[in-house]
């Protein structure tokens, strides 16, 4: 009986807002409709970056390097196998994303807290610099181009924002959809609560026979296959893989959306990310000092809203219910 | 003969400036146990105000040894700059979890590396000047530029002077004390305010002495700061996270992997620096001189 109320209790909210993500592209224009996209591509990134933050307790501040993995994937296939086929390109993301995930993870997990944070920032940083310094390889910082891809088999068709907003839109809101329903799997999975087990305790979740490190780095590996996911999705959708993507100041950005969504819930890191893009793309329409703008926006976020947005609205509905 | 001499300089120059950086973040590390992301950019600040004050006044024709008083001016406005924002903005978050402090001083590595672009533009600025009038000297049948030697012994002589201030000062005592127990040294009379204002203050003197000191020879550029960060991150992995004399090894270390890596092998030569790093930390999880 319980179980019923909250599945009917998520479909209230579930339905309308799968319904509003499915008529976007034909409701707002194609520059909104662009935004979103970015939006839900960052989203599966931050899915997965809250499967360390907000699940296990572990701050990564490297998650640019899966995510650039998964951009530079897509882009190396276009480059030197000629692939087009985006289903390709995210098969290769998530196999190379998960290699560079498992050889950083097995370093990181054995440390936790800040330590965590700087080697996953330190690591991610190996990557950047050899995106930088190969540049007969990687294009140096004129990144590599890639073109729009063939989904499903059907090449793109000549309007190329029309595919993006159409073709493309539908294409990853279905990943994205399926990223969401696999991330809620798992972390209602016996596997998600022993992470959270971890999370609360680690003496006590060592005690009940948990182990710690195995389970952190399979926890690391998943959320760097998210990230490179989302790096596959954003590489057509930019056009161009620049070593932008494996600097660390984006892995701070996936960090910031997750704080700005709230990482204690299930769904903050996907509002995180839609909003901290809309924020984004219009703090950088709005002037040139955005960062300033951002960096005042994270420390009031940090020092007054801890929660992020879903803390807020929790608050809100929690008062509505109960009026005084 | 000179290559070895030159190379050599080089890699103890490039110490010089990355043990005042991380030495700092060490130092704030070990007594506050917090990471200031916004390190590199005090840094920065320390380079932009020295390279601002010494530009004014060489173009308003000071003499020479005007401009070599102004070059501390940076390192001060530095330690101004770490005394405000210990107290408003890093204190409310000792007793929160670290991630926090990560991110607030995240959110602050983001303004203040806007709050440069907005006050002194977005082109370099340098102190050449004070470089020039130094002229070079002859080592060894190299010829090398005299500025940098000066710079390698500020290097110097701030690591004997931290030494001594931490190891045979009443202060330094009081200062490893907190370090050590923080509860502890408050019931027994210290105020841990004050040598938290005073401690994360020295730090960021000591990064802005470091972008002070390197600005004659080098302009003071957008996102310089989020660069050092990252080399003093690697210094501290490897001389271990709050010990001086870790990051003093450290920056050795890493000045002469980086001159050499420059010289030899420049494609990776980052990599190879992550590389040691990572080896440090297989074999000593706790760097070469930290405390488990």
């Amino acid at each position: 009986m319980q179980k019923h109320r909250s599945l009917l209790r998520t479909l209230a909210w579930a339905v309308p807002v799968a319904i509003a993500l499915t008529a976007a592209p034909h409701v707002v224009g194609p520059f909104q409709t662009l935004t979103l996209l970015y939006g839900l591509v960052f989203g599966i990134a931050v899915l997965g970056f809250n499967l360390l933050l907000g699940y296990t307790g572990l701050l990564s501040f490297g998650h640019s390097a899966y995510f650039g993995a998964g951009a530079y994937t897509v882009a190396f296939m276009v480059k030197y196998f000629k692939i087009a086929s985006m289903e390709l390109f995210l098969a290769g993301s998530v196999l190379v994303s998960v290699i560079i995930s498992l050889l950083f993870g097995v370093v990181c997990v054995r440390y936790t807290k800040i330590f965590f944070g700087i080697l996953t920032l330190a690591l991610s940083q190996v990557l950047w610099s050899l995106a930088f310094k190969f540049f007969w390889v990687t294009g140096g910082t004129d990144g590599l181009r890639i073109p729009t891809p063939s989904l499903l088999g059907a090449p793109p068709g000549a309007d190329k924002m029309e595919f993006l907003t159409f073709q493309y839109y539908y294409y990853v809101l279905a990943i994205f959809t399926v990223c969401v329903i696999v991330m809620w799997v798992i972390v209602h999975s016996p596997f998600g609560k022993a992470l959270q087990a971890i999370r609360d305790n680690e003496t006590r979740a060592e005690f009940i026979g948990i182990r710690i490190r195995r389970y952190r780095l399979i926890a690391f590996v998943v959320s760097g296959a998210f990230a490179g996911v989302a790096g596959a999705l954003w590489a057509p959708l930019n056009g161009l893989a620049t070593p932008d993507v494996l600097v660390w100041t984006f892995s701070g950005e996936i960090v910031f959306m997750a704080v700005l969504g709230g990482f204690n819930s299930f769904i903050g890191p996907i509002v995180g990310a839609v909003a901290f893009t809309y924020l984004k793309t219009y703090a950088v329409g709005f002037t040139v000092y955005w960062q300033l703008l951002l960096g005042t926006v994270l420390v009031v976020l940090v020092l007054a809203l801890p929660k992020g947005i879903m803390g807020m609205v929790e608050l809100l509905v929690a008062k509505v219910r109960r009026p005084r | 003969m000179e290559f070895l001499v030159i190379h050599g300089l080089n890699a103890l120059l490039y110490s010089s400036v990355l043990f005042l950086i991380a030495g700092g973040l060490s130092l704030i590390y070990g007594v506050m146990r917090i990471i200031n992301l916004a390190h590199g950019n005090l840094y920065a600040i320390g380079a932009f105000v020295t390279a601002w004050t010494i530009g004014t006044a060489s173009a308003a024709g000071a003499p020479n040894a005007v401009l070599l008083l102004l070059l501390p001016t940076g390192a001060i406005v530095a330690a101004a700059v770490g005394a405000i924002l210990e107290p408003t903005l890093l204190r409310p978050f000792y007793k929160r979890p670290e991630e926090y402090q990560l991110l607030v001083t995240f959110g602050l590595l983001m303004v203040l590396e806007d709050l440069i672009h907005l006050v002194w533009g977005p082109n370099p600025l340098s102190a050449g000047r004070v470089y020039e009038n130094f002229g070079s000297i002859t080592i060894g049948g190299a010829r090398y530029p005299a500025y940098n030697l000066a710079v390698i012994a500020v290097g110097i002589i701030a690591a004997l002077f931290l030494w001594a201030f931490i190891y045979r000062t009443r202060f330094g005592i009081v200062l490893r004390a907190t370090s050590q127990n923080m509860r502890m040294a408050s019931a027994l009379g210290v105020n841990v305010n004050r040598i938290y204002i005073q401690a994360f203050t020295i730090g960021c003197f000591m990064a802005g002495l470091g972008g002070a000191i390197v600005v004659p020879g080098q302009s003071a550029v957008l996102g310089m700061g989020v660069d050092a960060l990252i080399l003093s991150f690697v210094v501290v992995v490897i001389g271990g996270l709050g010990s001086l004399e870790g990051a003093f090894a450290g920056a050795l270390i890493v000045g002469l992997v980086r001159e050499a890596g420059v010289a030899l092998f420049p494609e990776v030569e980052l990599a190879v620096l992550y590389l040691i790093a990572a080896i440090v930390l297989f074999v000593r999880p706790a760097g070469l001189f930290g405390r488990a």
